[in-house]
C-alpha cells in the first residue's frame, strides 16, 4: 500500500465513526442501544455516510483521471458536461412529475439523471470519438476538441436546465428543482446507496484501467501514442468511467462541485505525481472530503441545513483561486 | 541487407489537415546507421518521421518494418519496436527523472528496473535520478527524454530535432550516444535542421523539399552544394576536413 493510500485510508477510518456520531442529535460513543439511537444510526446516518464516501470516492477518482487526461491540474470532471447532463435529466423528472406512474416515482429522478449522463457520454463519444484517431492527420484535435465538446455540452445542458426552471409547472416544482440542483445528502436512504455504490465502484474500476495510458500522456499525445496508447480506447474508458462515477453521484445527490478539482491536489504531494498513482488515493481522499463536509453541514447551527453542494463550492472556489495564484507563480 | 530487415517507406504519401505534407517518398532505412532527415522549413521532415513511427496513417503507400506493414502491427508491438522522441515535449507533471524514464517501459507492461538503470547510466543521469524534471537544465532534460526512449529498448530510435535548443557540449554527448546505439545495431533516424551536424555525423541523409525526396545518400552526396542550392535556394560551400566540416556563405550572397 502506498503512502497516499495509507494516509487517506487511515483518515477515512477515523472520519466514518465520527460522522456517525455527529448531527443534530449527538450520539455518545457506546450508546448504541435499541430505540431511536439505533434507528438514527442504521436508517439515517449510516446510509448517509456510505453515500458520502461513495460519491466522494467517485468524484475524487474522476478528478484525478480528468486532470491526467487533460494534462492540466485545473481540470474538473464537471468540464466533461456529464454532470450538467445528469442534472438536466433529473430536472426533467421533476418536470414530468405527475406523468410518472406512482410505482416509479421514487426511481424516476435517479433513473432520469442516469439517462441524462448516458446521453452526455454518447454525445461526447460521437463528437470527439472519431477525431482522436490519427487518421485525421493528428493535427492535435483530440483532447482539445474533447474539452470543447464537453464545454458545449455543459452550456447546452445548463441552458436547458434554466429553461426547465423558468417553465416550471408550479412553484413547488420550481423550489424543489432549485434545492435539488444544490446537491445534498439530506434524508438519503439505503435505496440511493444501492443505486450509486455499484455504479461508482464500476466507474472507478474503469478509470483504473486507463491509469497507465494516462501516465503516458505525461509526455504529450504523440509520445503517448508512440508508447502504444490507443486514443480511442482511452477516450472510451474515460467517458464510461467518468460517466458512471459522476452520473451516479448526481443521480442520488445533485450537483456537488469542486471535489474532483481539489482532491488530486491534496494527494499529489504524497505520490510520484503520475496520474496512475493518484486515482485510488484520490478516491479515498474524495471520500474523506465529502464525508467531512457533510458532517460539518449537519452540525452547523443554522435554521435549515446548509446544502452540501453550496458548502463545497464555498470551500472550492477560494481553493481554485489559490491554485490560480500558485500557477501564476509557477508552482503548479 | 535485405528490405526485410529495415524500416521501409514505400511510395509514402501523408496528409495533415487535408494537405499533402509528404509526397510519394520511398526509402529503405537500415539499422546500424544514423539516418538524418533534413530539408527547409515546412518540407515535411517531422511528418515523415511520424509516418515512419506509425503515428500518421498513410494517405497512400505504406511503411513496413521487417517486411510487415506498420498499420497491421498491434500498437504495443509497434511501440516496442519503434521508440519515438517528439521535439521538446512539454512534460505535464513534475515527476522525478527515474519515473519519467520508466515511462519508456509502458509498452512492455513491466517495471524494467534493469533497462531503466541502463538507460540512466548510458546518458549519465544516475546522479539526477531523484530530481524533479522542473529542476533540470535544457541539456539534462534532452538527455532524460532520450533515456526514456532508450529504456524501451526499441530496435529503432526515431527522434525529432533531439539536438535543437541544447548547447554544443551536450549536442556532442547526445550524438555520441546515438552513434553508440547505431553501433550496437539499433536503427537511428533523426530530423536535423543543422546541415553541418548531418554532414559530419550521419551515415545517410534524406533531403526533403515540399514533401518530396530531393536527395538520398551518404552526406557528401545528399548534401552537396548543388543539392543545397536546389533545396534551400542558397549558394554555399563546405569547408574543413571530412567529419569536421562547416558551411560558408559566399560574401554578398543571399
Amino acid at each position: 500500500m502506498t503512502r497516499a493510500n495509507l494516509v487517506f485510508a487511515a483518515l477515512l477510518a477515523v472520519l466514518v465513526p465520527l460522522s456517525l456520531l455527529a448531527g443534530r442529535v449527538w450520539i455518545a460513543p457506546g450508546d448504541f442501544g435499541p430505540g431511536n439511537t439505533w434507528l438514527i444510526l442504521a436508517e439515517l446516518r449510516a446510509p448517509r455516510a456510505v453515500l458520502a464516501v461513495t460519491i466522494g470516492a467517485g468524484l475524487g477518482a474522476a478528478g484525478a483521471a480528468m486532470q491526467g487526461y487533460l494534462r492540466n491540474p485545473l481540470a474538473d470532471p464537471g468540464l466533461f458536461g456529464i454532470a450538467p447532463m445528469a442534472a438536466l435529466g433529473a430536472v426533467a423528472s421533476f418536470w414530468l412529475g405527475s406523468a410518472i406512474p406512482p410505482a416509479w416515482a421514487a426511481w424516476s429522478l435517479p433513473l432520469m439523471a442516469l439517462i441524462g449522463a448516458g446521453l452526455g457520454m454518447a454525445a461526447l463519444a460521437l463528437i470527439a470519438g472519431r477525431t482522436t484517431s490519427d487518421a485525421t492527420g493528428g493535427a492535435g484535435g483530440g483532447i482539445a476538441l474533447f474539452t470543447l465538446a464537453g464545454l458545449m455540452l455543459a452550456s447546452l445542458a445548463g441552458a436547458l436546465t434554466a429553461l426547465a426552471i423558468t417553465l416550471a409547472p408550479n412553484p413547488f416544482a420550481l423550489s424543489e428543482i432549485v434545492m435539488w440542483l444544490n446537491g445534498a445528502l439530506t434524508d438519503r436512504s439505503w435505496r440511493e446507496v444501492a443505486i450509486a455504490a455499484p455504479l461508482t465502484l464500476a466507474g472507478i474500476g474503469v478509470l483504473a484501467l486507463a491509469a497507465r495510458s494516462l501516465d503516458a500522456l505525461t509526455l504529450g499525445e504523440e509520445a503517448a501514442r508512440s508508447l502504444g496508447v490507443e486514443p480511442g480506447r482511452l477516450l472510451a474508458l474515460l467517458v464510461v468511467g467518468i460517466g458512471l462515477t459522476v452520473g451516479a453521484g448526481v443521480a442520488v445527490a445533485g450537483i456537488i462541485g469542486f471535489v474532483g478539482l481539489i482532491v488530486p491536489h491534496l494527494v499529489r504531494p504524497l505520490t510520484d505525481r503520475l496520474p496512475s498513482s493518484l486515482i485510488v488515493p484520490s478516491a479515498l481522499a474524495g471520500a474523506c472530503l465529502v464525508l467531512f463536509a457533510d458532517s460539518v453541514v449537519r452540525v452547523l447551527p443554522l435554521v435549515t441545513e446548509l446544502r452540501l453542494g453550496i458548502a463545497l463550492s464555498l470551500i472550492g472556489a477560494p481553493f481554485f483561486g489559490w491554485l490560480l495564484l500558485r500557477m501564476r507563480r509557477g508552482r503548479l | 541487407m535485405t528490405a526485410d530487415a529495415g524500416l521501409v517507406a514505400e511510395n509514402l504519401t501523408l496528409t495533415r489537415g487535408g494537405r499533402e505534407v509528404v509526397r510519394a517518398v520511398s526509402a529503405e532505412l537500415v539499422p546500424g546507421q544514423i539516418t538524418a532527415i533534413t530539408g527547409p522549413n515546412g518540407a515535411g521532415k517531422s511528418s515523415l518521421l511520424l509516418g515512419l513511427a506509425g503515428l500518421l496513417s498513410p494517405a497512400d503507400g505504406q511503411v513496413t518494418l521487417e517486411g510487415r506493414a506498420l498499420a497491421a502491427l498491434a500498437p504495443a508491438d509497434r511501440a516496442r519496436a519503434l521508440g519515438y522522441l517528439p521535439q521538446s515535449p512539454d512534460i505535464a507533471w513534475d515527476v522525478a527523472v527515474e519515473n519519467l524514464v520508466a515511462l519508456g517501459r509502458l509498452p512492455w507492461r513491466d517495471r524494467g528496473t534493469a533497462e531503466v538503470a541502463a538507460a540512466l547510466a548510458a546518458l549519465d543521469l544516475e546522479a539526477l535520478r531523484k530530481r524533479p524534471v522542473s529542476r533540470l537544465s535544457g541539456g539534462e532534460r534532452a538527455r532524460v527524454l532520450l533515456a526514456r526512449v532508450l529504456a524501451g529498448t526499441p530496435h529503432w530510435i526515431l527522434a525529432d530535432e533531439p539536438l535543437a535548443a541544447i548547447d554544443l557540449a551536450h549536442q556532442f554527448r547526445l550524438i555520441a550516444h546515438l552513434k553508440a546505439c547505431a553501433a550496437a545495431g539499433q536503427g537511428v533516424v533523426i530530423v536535423l535542421h543543422d546541415l553541418a551536424l548531418a554532414m559530419n555525423h550521419a551515415d545517410r541523409v534524406l533531403v526533403l523539399k515540399d514533401g518530396a525526396l530531393l536527395a538520398d545518400g551518404p552526406p557528401e552526396i545528399a548534401l552537396a552544394p548543388a543539392v543545397i542550392a536546389q533545396g534551400w535556394d542558397t549558394d554555399v560551400t563546405w569547408i574543413g576536413e571530412p567529419g569536421a566540416q562547416a558551411l560558408t556563405f559566399p560574401a554578398g550572397g543571399h
